[in-house]
């Protein structure tokens, strides 16, 4: 069995909506009580004299037409009104939860015809079925609660048959089923416990819709008949003469409202407390971002080569409501025709960053840079539509889902086609022509047929490269791959890594390729920067990489790739401790915590990227302090190296 | 297919549960029993059972059904004069609850997307729930009194004219406009949250395309199954609001029938609204085959 407790009612009491509806329902159900031994012979009350009133000081919401106080006769009708739609609903939840159950008992033929039965139904509107019962069953309450029974059931049967089939295929069934346990007693002792929780939301929302239905049928003249009255007669007597008392009808259309919203808000916001004890997060708290103080020690080196960079970005930064700094003081520069490489693990902020380079940072994200060119100049000097065309066209990226990445909803040739459209002004078959010669440089085999295909009808492999291709329509100056090859087979990454290498040698376009994976990095990349916690550790380049890391993390990383060498007795070489999250503001090197070498001076102060010799800097106090051990002794650089070439 | 059937034996079953005998009880105790035995021959209830449903089934798929037990009239002319009326209203509300409801959706999606403006995202919420959960014909009362009554700008009843429109319509459609905007909206926050849609935007297409061309096909899906669902709850709705507008409708000719025992009259009703039903889901499924080239049509 699994712990899945009923709904904690103390939660309920936390949001203001739940306090309120659950006030609305024990207000009604109070009244419904007391009313009737209180008021009701008040409310029955005949005074001719006083016959067909609008509102006075002895009856503020009017008289019947008989002289009947409407406010006492509201009140006290909510016992019939409620008592019937409670009756209503237990009675539906009663015959519609085993036939829901049903189809998962008997036979599989006769099972298909109860399941097309309830589908029938459910399509089948409450208010329609309830009127076709009701007129079978008879006039009056009998028929109108029969018949509301009969609208709700379907719901109910829908509903515990969806359960009941999601929890048949669950483990502890299938072990129950294979100790012998026998039909009627797994349903009962096995699948019911789990299902109670939805099942008991659902009977508190039909209430309140078992409530509005009954109120209708007694308006049609079919539910309740004089000389007893619910809110819903009550409404049909004041409709009659709305155009003399129009006040009559307030009273019963007010309690009808009053009490419906009771009960459907109730059972909202028990199934909203129920979702996010699911696992749906709490949402952030809104609160003012802080930006850690930053001090830079800036390069000599890096300093003032404004011309002929692709990217030079100093010093950025992305924060998020919250106090969420996930990429912090990151600095990148990408000469032409060049691949650089950004590695580390998840949530170390690459992938922001390169969001963030590419402008397509989620609205809340703030990300502040001190220096951002692009393309050799300072994009926002352009204007809003100089500044689209040129990303649309100069700016390709691939990201790591090819999926998820494309729209399901258009064809192959629409996405990539409307590329050329939009910024260059191609005519649909232009672009469409653009669009076959592309697929068929990413070697996508008869391309005049592909452009016709929608995603779902291509293999991942093939998505990929759609996704590269849709970066080639433009004239791109910059391919911003995200983890290219991570969802892939391993078959299909090597063609993929190919493939981006290809683009960017015909188009001289330079890349900026992410991974988690520093085999793909160092296969691709000349020069590679390694993120962690939201800062570059390290920037070298990659034969140091493989041989003298100074880092200890980029140490760590490295020894954590399997080599073909790699001792298969001993598990698999891995980084102790967790990464601090985005949350983190703490003094001192963020690595500190997870570092053999890490000295007071770590957890105090935060090292800074400085040089250690040409084109290698790092950010440590102790750097080649910490030499990557794995692969066998003596020979093990060698060997890593063939790994990762 | 399945449904139909099933349908068209519901509802040929239905006379037949009715305790004691329909007719009897239809026409009173008083009745002559001659008159009781000629509309018993009328209606075939003294032929064999299994006969009974081959002429039913035969007679309702050449749109024949039957007489009315309580005025001897043929009801397909009753239904031939009343359905349009139901049909108009059913239709332009649901047309009234479409363009206010998907626009409506789109535009909180967009502007309330990434946490932004959390009080409109609260105005919003607050507002298409009461509105979705006050039922139709209580919102009839209140336009009633305060447009018709009080301020006169309508008239209270009947159906005359373009103006005799505005309330019934006005009633019937603010509900499901309201749930339909909801349910568009936590679709499109869905949609929007999207890798492809940041592909889109990743080729800086401007605005206009990335909501029509990229985010609004995929919200499709769930907003055409709803809006059949709707389509189904407005044509149940027509029965209150024709009453209470005092139209002369096929929703008020089922409350008549209802209320005078006239079965067959009863039952023809229950056939045609099932049928039309029948038809949304199944319009509804081609549709979807349509416009999501991944979805199968289902059988059902």
């Amino acid at each position: 069995m699994t712990g899945r407790r009923f709904v904690r009612w103390p939660d309920l009491f936390r949001s203001p909506v739940g306090v309120v509806a659950a006030l609305m329902v024990a207000a009604i159900l109070v009244l419904a009580l007391i009313a009737p031994p209180i008021w009701g012979h008040v409310a029955s009350k005949i005074d001719v004299a006083a016959a067909s009133q609008g509102s006075t000081a002895a009856h503020p919401l009017g008289t019947d037409v008989l002289g009947r106080d409407i406010l006492h006769r509201t009140l006290v009708a909510t016992r019939l009104s409620v008592f019937l739609a409670v009756l209503a609903s237990l009675l539906g939840a009663g015959v519609g939860i085993p036939i829901g159950v049903l189809p998962a008992l008997v036979g599989r033929r006769l099972g298909r015809l109860i399941t097309s039965a309830i589908s029938l139904a459910v399509a089948f509107p409450t208010l329609l079925l309830a009127i076709f019962v009701a007129s079978i069953v008879g006039l009056g309450a009998r028929g109108a609660v029969i018949g509301i029974a009969a609208a709700v059931a379907p719901y109910f049967a829908r509903l515990s048959q969806t359960l009941a089939a999601s929890v048949a295929g669950a483990d502890y069934i299938a072990a129950a089923r294979v100790l012998g346990i026998g039909r009627w007693r797994l349903t009962v002792r096995h699948v019911l416990p789990n299902v109670a929780e939805p099942l008991l939301l659902t009977l508190m929302l039909t209430m309140g819709d078992a409530l509005l239905a009954l109120a209708g049928l007694s308006l049609l003249g079919v539910g309740v008949q004089p000389p007893s009255y619910d809110w819903g007669g009550m409404l049909t007597e004041g409709l009659l003469r709305i155009y003399v008392t129009p006040i009559v009808v307030v009273g019963p259309a007010v309690a009808i409202i009053f009490a419906a919203l009771g009960f459907n808000l109730l059972g909202e916001s028990l199934a909203r407390r129920a979702a996010r004890r699911d696992g749906t997060l709490p949402r952030h708290v809104s609160s003012p971002v802080v930006l850690p103080p930053e001090q830079h020690e800036r390069l000599a080196e890096l300093e003032d080569e404004r011309h002929g960079k692709v990217l030079d970005l100093r010093g950025l930064t992305v924060a998020f409501p919250g106090g969420s700094v996930p990429v912090r003081d990151v600095s990148i520069t990408v000469e032409p025709g060049e691949i650089v490489g950004i590695v580390g693990e998840s949530g170390s902020g690459k992938s922001l960053t390169a969001m963030a380079i590419a402008e397509l940072l989620p609205a809340r994200a703030q990300s502040t840079s001190e220096r951002r060119l692009l393309f050799g100049g300072d994009l926002s000097l352009l204007g809003k539509t100089g500044r689209r065309r040129l990303l649309g066209r100069s700016l390709a990226i691939v990201y790591q889902d090819p999926m998820a990445s494309l729209n399901p909803a258009l064809n192959v040739g629409r996405q990539l086609g409307e590329v050329a459209e939009v910024h260059e002004g191609l005519s649909r078959r232009e672009a469409r022509k653009r669009s076959v010669e592309r697929l068929r440089s990413v070697r996508i085999g008869s391309p005049e047929r592909r452009v016709r295909n929608y995603p779902h009808e291509l293999s991942g492999g093939m998505r990929q490269r759609v996704m590269i291709a849709m970066g080639l329509m433009g004239t791109p100056q910059l391919i911003i791959a995200d983890e290219p090859t991570t969802a892939l087979d391993v078959t299909v990454q090597q063609q993929i890594l190919k493939l981006l290498d290809d683009a960017g040698t015909s188009t001289g376009a330079a890349a900026i390729l992410i991974s988690h994976d520093i085999a793909v990095v160092s296969q691709l990349c000349r020069r590679v920067l390694v993120m962690y916690a939201g800062r570059v550790v390290e920037e070298l380049d990659v034969p140091t990489l493989v041989r003298r890391p100074a880092h200890p993390y980029t140490a760590a990383l490295l020894a954590s790739v399997p080599t073909m060498d790699s001792d298969r007795e001993r598990p698999l070489v891995s980084i102790p401790g967790r990464a601090v999250g985005p949350f983190d503001h703490s003094p001192g090197c963020p690595f500190a915590p997870r570092c053999p070498a890490a000295s007071d001076r770590c957890r105090s102060e935060l090292p800074v990227l400085r040089p250690l010799e040409s084109g290698h800097h790092v950010a440590c106090w102790h750097p080649n302090s910490v030499i990557p051990q794995s692969g066998p002794p003596g020979d093990g650089e060698s060997v890593r190296e063939d790994a990762l070439a | 297919m399945v449904s139909l059937v099933l349908l068209l034996t519901l509802t040929f079953g239905m006379i037949h549960f009715v305790p004691g005998d329909p007719v009897r009880s239809a026409l009173g105790l008083t009745a002559p029993a001659q008159l009781v035995k000629q509309r018993r021959a009328q209606l075939g209830l003294d032929k064999p059972l299994w006969q009974q449903y081959a002429d039913y089934v035969d007679r309702a798929v050449h749109g024949d059904f039957g007489t009315s037990i309580t005025s001897g009239e043929p009801i397909t002319e009753i239904v031939r004069t009343r359905l349009p009326t139901t049909l108009r209203l059913a239709g332009l509300a649901f047309l009234a609850a479409v363009l206010i409801g998907v626009p409506l959706g789109v535009l909180s999606a967009a502007l309330t997307r990434d946490g932004r403006r959390r009080y409109g995202e609260l105005a919003f919420t607050t507002a298409t729930g009461a509105f979705a959960s006050i039922p139709g014909f209580l919102l009839a009362v209140a336009f009633i009194y305060l447009f018709a009554v009080k301020w006169r700008f309508f008239p209270v009843a009947g159906e005359s004219g373009p103006k005799s429109y505005v309330l019934p319509i006005a009633a019937l459609a603010i509900g499901p406009a309201a749930a339909l905007a909801r349910i568009v909206r936590v679709e499109g926050l869905k949609v929007l949250d999207e890798d492809y849609i940041r592909t889109a935007r990743g080729k800086r297409l401007p605005a206009r395309l990335i909501y029509l061309r990229h985010a609004l096909p995929n919200m499709l899906t769930a907003t055409l199954t709803i809006s059949g669902l709707l389509l189904g709850g407005l044509i149940a709705g027509t029965v209150l609001i024709e009453t209470i507008f005092a139209w002369t409708g096929l929703g008020s000719t089922l409350v008549n029938s209802v209320t005078a025992k006239d079965y067959p009259s009863v039952q023809a009703v229950a056939l045609i609204f099932g049928a039309f039903i029948l038809l949304i889901n199944f319009v509804v499924d081609m549709l979807l085959a349509v416009i999501n080239p991944q979805s199968t049509i289902s059988d059902q």
